[in-house]
This record gives structure tokens, C-alpha cells and sequence, in this order.
């Protein structure tokens, strides 16, 4: 593959994961002003949301301590983003080799995730 | 509480910027900072540092990828090595003591430390590699950068493959382990073993840590390790401190990012071997 193109994957990738980031970082932020705007975390001391399903009932009721916790979840997903996208530029680029060197990374990847939530 | 959160920030964005330009991620800075000047449980360190390299990688490859100064190649490929590492070292976690941990992380520095003043000793200075090899050839990775110190386009080639996979698999798996991106040794195993140059090899280790880190980083998430109060603040400071840190790291000199890497990692190295040894300072 050429150079040229080497920088079209580069730039796609780079394009989704500053949005990624983006978007982690305004909820994170939303989260510390709610923190302030509440006067609380919403839990009880040294509490906060260590499940799916308590950090989304947490965020519907505007709770800081969840909205933050949402946020740092954003941010530990962009790198995985960061993986999709690359196979997506890879195969736009015809570069077959990467295609599968990148997937096997984000298989293995997928699997440490599922194995953290269930660990 | 609120001026805690706002030193946080402020230690992120202190953490960031260094690790954006050394590409060793804001755990290597941020555990001990934690542990030992804050007093924090290593749990909650480890937990708000591994977001930390999270956001020092995300935020840092936003301009590397844009300036064409990373090799994504080398990147995607040695992220086998690292991912299946780190799982490995969550796996193991449990089974060591924080003792057990101040003490390797300590040792892991020192070592980083030497082979960096080995290079900054050598007399051949910042040499590029650009002779073939076998397996760069069949995985394309030569790359080249543009270095705006020297003002110049570097092509660049590389050697050692196979022992740069197996450095990045250790590196994956002190990662999971400690809880540290291990940037230094994805860097060592580029910069020294690989023969890659520093930058390039820096803004790679930037990459593939963030990678390294969210295989592991679901597991403290999830087992909470991970404390809203902490590691949200240290984030927002992290990632505004990565975008600085990977347009300064652009106009410095290799060797100057060298010299900034040894004292820091030196230092570091020293109170956590101590720290696990009980000498607290």
C-alpha cells in the first residue's frame, strides 16, 4: 500500500476517535458539575455504580457518581473504537494482511471486556 | 473533597503532558503519586491510573495520527502481543501482594532506566536504522516521519521483530498486572530492541497502550477499583494535558526526550522498590 493511502487510514481513524474522546469527556465533565449542582454523588459514602444496570438507573435519575462512571466507561471504549475503525480503513485500502492482524486484535480484546465484566 | 478533585485534575494534566511525550502513559506517574504523596489504597491507584493511560493514549494519538508521526502497522501488530499479556496478567493479579507489586513495578523502572542511559551514553547518538529485514519486508512496516526539531522526513526501517513480540507480550502483561500502561517497555522494545526511532516509537507506544489498557481496564471497572471522584477529575486533567504534551513532544529533540525520561523514571523506580520494602519517604 502507498504512502498516500496509509495516510487516509490514519485520517479516518483519527477523525472517529476525537469524537470518542470528545464525547467521554463532555459526559465526564457533565458528571463533576452535577456533582456540585446536587451537592452529592447521589450514593451513599463510598458508593458508586459498579454495574450496567445501576450506573443506567443512576444516570436517568441525574446522579453525578454515575454519569461520571458512564463517561470513564466512554473513555476506556475508545481505544476499542479506535480497533473497529482501523479494520474499516483497512479493508477500505484493500490491505488484507492488517485487515486480519486488526481483527485478531479486537477479538482479543472483546474477550478480555467480556471477561472483565464477568471476572 | 473539591479541592481534591481539583488537584487531581491537575496531577492529570501534569501526567498527561509527560506521558504523551515519553509515551509511557500517566500510570508510571500517577500510581506513585497516588500511593505514596496521597496516601491512596493501591487498589484505587491502580484503578485511576489505568484510565489515566486510557486518556493519555487516546487524547496523544488524536495528534500523532494526524501529524503522520505513529507507525499503525507496527502499532496493529504488536497489540497481539500486548492484549494477550494483559490478559494473562489480570488473571494473575490476585495472587500477588502490594509489596510483591512495589517491588517488581520499582524494578521494572530501574531496568527502563538503564538501557535509557546506555543509549544516552552511546556515542553513535540517535542513528536510524534503515538496512532490510525479512519480516519488516513481508509486514510492511518501514515507515518514515517528519521530524520538526531537525526539520527534516526520516524513513526509518527496523529489525528484531520476533523479540520486540515477545517484549510487548512482558509489556502486556505488567500491565495487567500493575494496573501501568507499561508504555516504557513498549518504547524499549521499539526504540532499543527494534531499532526503531525514539519518536515514532514514542507516538506508537502512545497507541497501543490505550489498546493494552481497555483489555484490562473493563476488569477494574467492573470489580471497583475504579472510584468516579478520582479518576473522572484525573481524566479530564490527562487528556488536556496529552493534546499539549503530543505537539510539545513534535518540536523536541530525541535526546532531550531521553533526558527527560531518565531522572523521572530513576526517581520513580527508587521509592517504589523502597516503598515495597517499607522505607516510605
Amino acid at each position: 500500500m502507498k504512502k498516500e493511502e496509509m495516510r487516509d487510514v490514519e485520517l479516518i481513524i483519527g477523525k472517529i476517535l476525537r469524537i470518542g474522546v470528545v464525547v467521554s469527556a463532555i459526559v465526564i465533565i457533565l458528571g463533576i458539575v452535577l456533582y456540585f449542582v446536587n451537592g452529592g454523588s447521589g450514593y451513599a459514602d463510598g458508593q458508586w455504580p459498579q454495574r450496567f444496570g445501576v450506573m443506567f438507573q443512576g444516570v436517568a435519575q441525574g446522579k453525578s457518581y454515575a454519569v461520571i462512571m458512564l463517561g470513564i466507561f466512554l473513555l476506556i471504549l475508545t481505544p476499542v473504537l479506535r480497533v473497529v475503525v482501523s479494520i474499516y480503513a483497512f479493508a477500505k485500502e484493500r490491505d488484507v494482511l492488517y485487515v486480519y492482524i486488526t481483527t485478531a486484535v479486537l477479538v482479543i480484546l472483546i474477550f478480555a471486556m467480556v471477561f472483565g465484566y464477568h471476572g | 473533597m473539591d479541592t481534591a478533585m481539583l488537584l487531581f485534575v491537575v496531577i492529570g494534566l501534569f501526567a498527561g503532558v509527560l506521558g504523551a511525550i515519553l509515551g509511557i502513559g500517566g500510570g508510571m506517574i500517577i500510581t506513585p503519586i497516588l500511593t505514596i504523596m496521597m496516601g491512596l489504597d493501591i487498589k484505587y491507584a491502580i484503578g485511576a491510573s489505568i484510565i489515566s493511560v486510557i486518556a493519555t493514549s487516546s487524547g496523544a494519538t488524536i495528534a500523532y495520527l494526524k501529524d503522520d508521526m505513529l507507525n499503525l502497522r507496527v502499532a496493529m501488530f504488536l497489540e497481539i502481543a500486548t492484549t494477550v499479556g494483559a490478559i494473562m496478567g489480570a488473571l494473575l493479579v490476585g495472587l500477588f501482594s502490594s509489596t510483591f507489586l512495589y517491588v517488581l513495578f520499582g524494578f521494572f523502572l530501574l531496568y527502563s532506566t538503564y538501557n535509557m542511559i546506555r543509549k544516552l551514553m552511546s556515542k553513535k547518538g540517535e542513528t536510524v536504522f534503515t538496512g532490510s529485514d525479512k519480516t519488516v519486508e513481508k509486514l510492511r512496516l518501514a515507515d518514515s516521519y517528519y521530524d520538526r526539531a531537525e526539520k527534516k522526513q526520516v524513513d526509518y526501517s527496523m529489525k528484531n521483530v520476533p523479540g520486540g513480540f515477545i517484549m510487548m507480550w512482558a509489556a502486556g502483561l505488567a500491565s495487567g498486572l500493575l494496573g501501568i500502561g507499561s508504555g516504557a517497555f513498549k518504547v524499549i522494545a521499539m526504540d532499543t530492541i527494534m531499532k526503531m526511532p525514539l519518536k515514532p516509537s514514542s507516538a506508537t507506544s502512545n497507541l497501543m497502550m490505550g489498546v493494552t489498557a481497555a483489555a484490562s481496564a473493563t476488569v477494574y471497572f467492573f470489580n471497583g477499583s475504579i472510584r468516579p471522584d478520582i479518576a473522572g477529575p484525573l481524566a479530564i486533567g490527562v487528556l488536556a494535558g496529552a493534546t499539549i504534551g503530543a505537539r510539545l513532544m513534535q518540536v523536541l529533540r530525541p535526546k532531550v526526550i531521553r533526558m527527560i525520561f531518565v531522572p523521572i523514571i530513576l526517581y520513580m523506580g527508587l521509592q517504589m522498590v523502597l516503598k515495597g520494602f517499607g522505607v516510605s519517604f
